[in-house]
Formats: C-alpha cells, sequence, structure tokens
C-alpha cells in the first residue's frame, strides 16, 4: 500500500472578510453595466447613494458602540449591503427613498442585532421591504428601458429627476413611464400580473411591447449578466453551489409544471427565470453567507424554500415580485433549518 | 422608601407595565399610530384600572380564593362597558377610530394583573395610587410611542385633536413637516414594534447608566482595610 502524503504547508489560505465582500462588489459589475446600458445612468446614481449612505450610517453606528471605526468600515459589507440596494431600487426613484433604506438596513438590520455575523436578516433585504412597504408608489415606479420611452432621458435628466423629482423641461418620472401610444409601461412581471387578472390571456400578453419572444426586452439581458457573476463567484469558489441550484431548479420545476398546467393563464418557465431579480437574486442575495443557511442540506433546503415562497406570491400573490420577503421569510426559518440539519458526527 | 414613593416608582419607571412587563401589548401596538389615539386608549384603560383596583381592593376580603379570577373580569368587564358607553356617547369619532380596542381592554393583562398582584393583597386607598401609576405608566408609554410613530409617519403631531378634546382643540394639530410620500412603515404594525423596542432599548441603556453612577459612587467611597492581626496594629 501506498499512503500518499502530501507535503508541507498544510494550511490553507482563506480568503478574509474585506477579500470575500469584494469579489461579490465585482462579480455584480456586468450586471451592473447591462443595467446601465438599458435603464440609463440613475442606476449608478443610485448605487452610489445607496453606498454613501451605508457606509456612514455604519460608522456613525460604530462609534456610537465604541468600536473602532476604520479597521471594520475595512470589511466592505456596508459597502456591499449599499451595493445590493443600490442595484434593487428603481434607477429614478428620489434620493431620499434609497438613503432612508441604506441607513435602515444598517442600523436597525445589522447594527442593532449586533454587527457584522450578528444580524438574522440580509440587511439589503430589510431595507428593501421597508422601502417596498413605505413607498410603494416610488419603489414600483420602474422606468421602461431606454429603447422604449418617448422622451429620452438624458444625464441631466436623470439627475434632476433623483434630486428634484422632476426632468428638466418639467415632467415628472410618471410622465416619463408612457410610451408612444400613450400606455403606461411597467415591468414584465408587472405587466403579466396586471394582465392576467384583467382576464387576458398569457399568450395576449406577450404581444405587449414590454416583451419580445417571450422574455421581458432588458430584463432577460440583464438577468443573464448577472448569471455570469454569478458562475464567476462559483468559479471561485466565494459562494456554495447549493443554494443557487436549489433556488433555480425548484423555481423551474414548480413554474413548469404550473405552466404546462394553465399555459394561458400564467408566466412561462423562462420568463420566471429571466426576469425580476432572479439571477441576482439566486446567486448575490441568497448567498449571503450571514443569514443564509450554513450546511450542506440546510443550504438545498433554504435555496428551495425561498424559491416556493418566490413563485407562490408571484403567481398567487399581491406583489409582482416576491424576492425580497421570500428571503426574509426563508431568513427566519433558517435557525431551524440549520438545527435539523446537522451532519452526522463520524463513528455516531 | 415609603410605599408610596416605591409605588409610584414601580410603576412609572421600574416595573412599567409596557416597557417592563410587556403587558397589553396588543392594544399598545395596535392603536398608538397617532398621539391622539394613544392617549385616548391610555386614558381609558387608566380609568378601568383605576375602577378595577379600587373595587377588587374593597372587596378582597369577601372573595373566594377559587373563583376570584371571574370575580375580577366581570368587575373589569362592567368598568369596560361604562368606559365604552362614555366615550360613545362624548368622543364619538374616537370611539369609532379605536373601534374593537376598547371593549378588548377586558382582556389587557396589566388590569387583571393589577387585580390579582396588588388590588387583591392591599387596601384601597394603595390601590387606588398603585392603579394610578401603573395606568400613567401605560400612558405615557402609549403616547410616547403614538407621537414618534406620527412623526416619523405622516409629520405631524396631535392630529385629531379634536376627536379627544372638543372642536376647540384644533388648532393643537402640528404639521412638523410636509412629505410626498409618508413612511408607510412607521404608522404600519411592524413599525410599532420596531419603535417600541427601541424604547425597550433606550430605557434599559437609561437603567445600566444609572447603575453605573451608583456603583462608581460606591467605589468611589474609601475603603478601609481591616485589621484583624494584633502585628499590624501596633
Amino acid at each position: 500500500m501506498n499512503f500518499k502524503i502530501a507535503s508541507s504547508p498544510h494550511t490553507h489560505v482563506r480568503r478574509k472578510t474585506p477579500a470575500v465582500m469584494l469579489f461579490v462588489a465585482i462579480a455584480c459589475l456586468p450586471g451592473i453595466a447591462v443595467q446601465t446600458w438599458y435603464f440609463g445612468i440613475g442606476t449608478l446614481v443610485q448605487i452610489c447613494l445607496a453606498i454613501l449612505a451605508a457606509v456612514a450610517a455604519e460608522a456613525a453606528c460604530l462609534k456610537m458602540r465604541q468600536r473602532s471605526v476604520l479597521p471594520r468600515l475595512k470589511d466592505n459589507s456596508a459597502l456591499l449591503t449599499g451595493l445590493l440596494l443600490g442595484i434593487s431600487v428603481p434607477p429614478l426613484a428620489q434620493w431620499w427613498v434609497v438613503v432612508i433604506g441604506a441607513i435602515f438596513a444598517i442600523v436597525i438590520a445589522k447594527q442593532i442585532y449586533g454587527g457584522l455575523g450578528q444580524n438574522l436578516f440580509n440587511p439589503a433585504m430589510v431595507g428593501y421591504v421597508v422601502l417596498l412597504v413605505s413607498f410603494p408608489l416610488s419603489m414600483t415606479l420602474w422606468v421602461p428601458p431606454l429603447s422604449l420611452v418617448e422622451y429620452p432621458v438624458t444625464v441631466q435628466d436623470t439627475l434632476m429627476l433623483i434630486f428634484t423629482g422632476y426632468s428638466e423641461t418639467g415632467f415628472s418620472l410618471a410622465q416619463l413611464r408612457v410610451d408612444l401610444d400613450g400606455y403606461t409601461m411597467a415591468t414584465p412581471l408587472d405587466t403579466v400580473k396586471t394582465a392576467l387578472t384583467n382576464q387576458q390571456t398569457y399568450q395576449e400578453i406577450l404581444n405587449q411591447k414590454v416583451f419580445s419572444e417571450g422574455t421581458g426586452i432588458a430584463w432577460f439581458e440583464v438577468n443573464l449578466a448577472y448569471l455570469l457573476g454569478g458562475l464567476f463567484l462559483l468559479q471561485q469558489k466565494i459562494i456554495n453551489w447549493r443554494i443557487p441550484v436549489a433556488f433555480l431548479l425548484t423555481l423551474t420545476l414548480f413554474s413548469f409544471i404550473l405552466h404546462s398546467a394553465s399555459p394561458d393563464g400564467s408566466a412561462s418557465t423562462i420568463l420566471h427565470l429571466f426576469s425580476g431579480a432572479t439571477m441576482f437574486a439566486a446567486f448575490f442575495i441568497l448567498t449571503d453567507p450571514v443569514s443564509a443557511s450554513t450546511t450542506a442540506k440546510g443550504r438545498l433546503i433554504y435555496g428551495a424554500l425561498v424559491a416556493v415562497l418566490v413563485f407562490l406570491i408571484r403567481n398567487f400573490g399581491g406583489y409582482p415580485e416576491g424576492i425580497a420577503f421570500a428571503v426574509l421569510l426563508a431568513n427566519m426559518a433558517v435557525p431551524l433549518i440549520d438545527y435539523y440539519s446537522q451532519p452526522k458526527t463520524y463513528g455516531k | 422608601m415609603s410605599p408610596i414613593k416605591e409605588i409610584s416608582w414601580q410603576g412609572i419607571w421600574k416595573n412599567n407595565p409596557a416597557l417592563v412587563q410587556m403587558l397589553g401589548l396588543c392594544p399598545l401596538l395596535a392603536v398608538t399610530n397617532t398621539l391622539i389615539n394613544g392617549l385616548g386608549l391610555g386614558l381609558a384603560t387608566l380609568f378601568v384600572l383605576l375602577g378595577s383596583n379600587i373595587s377588587v381592593s374593597i372587596v378582597r376580603n369577601w372573595i373566594p380564593n377559587e373563583i376570584r379570577i371571574p370575580v375580577f373580569v366581570m368587575i373589569i368587564a362592567s368598568l369596560v362597558t361604562c368606559v365604552q358607553l362614555i366615550m360613545n356617547a362624548y368622543t364619538y369619532q374616537l370611539y369609532q377610530t379605536l373601534g374593537i380596542f376598547i371593549p378588548l381592554i377586558v382582556t389587557n393583562c396589566a388590569i387583571i394583573g393589577r387585580a390579582e398582584a396588588f388590588a387583591s393583597k392591599n387596601n384601597p386607598l394603595l390601590s387606588a395610587w398603585d392603579a394610578l401609576m401603573m395606568g400613567t405608566g401605560f400612558l405615557m408609554v402609549l403616547a410616547v410611542l403614538g407621537a414618534i410613530r406620527e412623526i416619523l409617519g405622516n409629520g405631524t403631531l396631535f392630529s385629531g385633536a379634536d376627536l379627544l378634546f372638543g372642536e376647540g382643540a384644533t388648532h393643537l394639530t402640528m404639521n412638523l413637516f410636509n412629505v410626498e410620500e409618508s413612511f408607510l412603515v412607521a404608522i404600519l404594525p411592524p413599525g410599532a414594534f420596531i419603535v417600541m423596542g427601541l424604547l425597550i432599548a433606550l430605557k434599559n441603556h437609561y437603567d445600566k447608566r444609572i447603575e453605573n453612577l451608583v456603583v462608581g459612587q460606591q467605589k468611589s467611597q474609601k475603603i478601609e482595610r481591616a485589621r484583624v492581626t494584633l502585628e499590624s496594629q501596633s
């Protein structure tokens, strides 16, 4: 018998927290780029605002808790929370929306629980849900892709809209969402939800302007870009494959069954997978190392649970998109999942 | 501390029904979306508590121990019905705003808790004072919670003051700032839980500071070593 003995050193070099956070942020870049390309410079402004607010809130909280400020800011976690929140809010929402969300995410959802590693809920999603519940109007005003709007939104318009609420020529955001024919355009998922309640069939809905070849214009590409970033994270071994795979497979399975059962009354699998925040959530939100499950089996359960909740909310709930709610609900279940999915000790 | 002082301290701060005992959380969280609603329910609870504590204390020696809880509940329920009818007559709009939470005062554990823990063991005068202090403690939390949620959510204070204090109080309503979209989460139930949690945290923070102050004073006193051996005495 030949026992191979690897030569020293045997210790692994673990990536430190700041590097992990930075890698996740970098993996977001393709998605952000595509989002900016289709929805305008507003996305970048929102991200900057969110990051600034999050880092400032983190610093203030650390100071109040009498912790060392700079070393803890350097773990990049506040930066990442701000980044994820900035990506999630509508690009032309007014500035105070995202600032309130970021402050809430850091102060209430993270620092009050005791800072990084102690929070029960995903801070970015808490911020998002608070915004969605508090400012339903601002948070649902997604601009249509730039190629579809009647009045092109310039960089100056974007800044004016975010900081004053009106564009340079005096249009409000609600007016800018109107298309050439005078119809207000919403996101693909929103359109599907509204039209289905109006007794239209799914095939009719797909003829609307915001769709092309069965998927939402721009949203398909945005999701593809986040999928790419997610695969990069997987390849770098920053995130574990279990949560995204369980999430996407379960969502595919459930939406396939429902769509096969009623092709006219429900959205197709491809629309479920490539619209809204599906890919972004699968790789960037669900995989939060603090608030997600940490055992091997638990991760599969966690991913599947979020997928079931997302599926239920999208198809039968009041909101067109349900990822933020699903993530928070699943976060609540994590201690239980972890408790019952502990691996067996060897030899017992 | 004299019993009167002790009761006041217990009711308003140390053993506050809302912040420490956490009793009656359901109405506390449900109706405090404005200051006036909080005040209205707080006053109603205060009156019921006062009445129930006095009545229970008067009859405490005649109630058989086995059936004391049903008797307490009946006393409280009849008082709540009185308060409900009075509010229906004099502050009708507030009565409608508070809705089911007025009759639900019957189930407020703070009231039956005081009847059981205090009034059934003490004389009417002390019981009345206890009810007043406990009720005030509860009322203060309701008012503060309502004020914070109203300011955050609507940017106003004392909105609907005429519902409680009559027409003349309309000018009390203050518009602190105008917002295009109100911060709805503060008005909705989650906001109540969050603000309540923050209030409790704040109270604990002050308790700790007071404790530290007291301990610090004790430490600064000179500690003299007690010498017991003969050698050291010389």
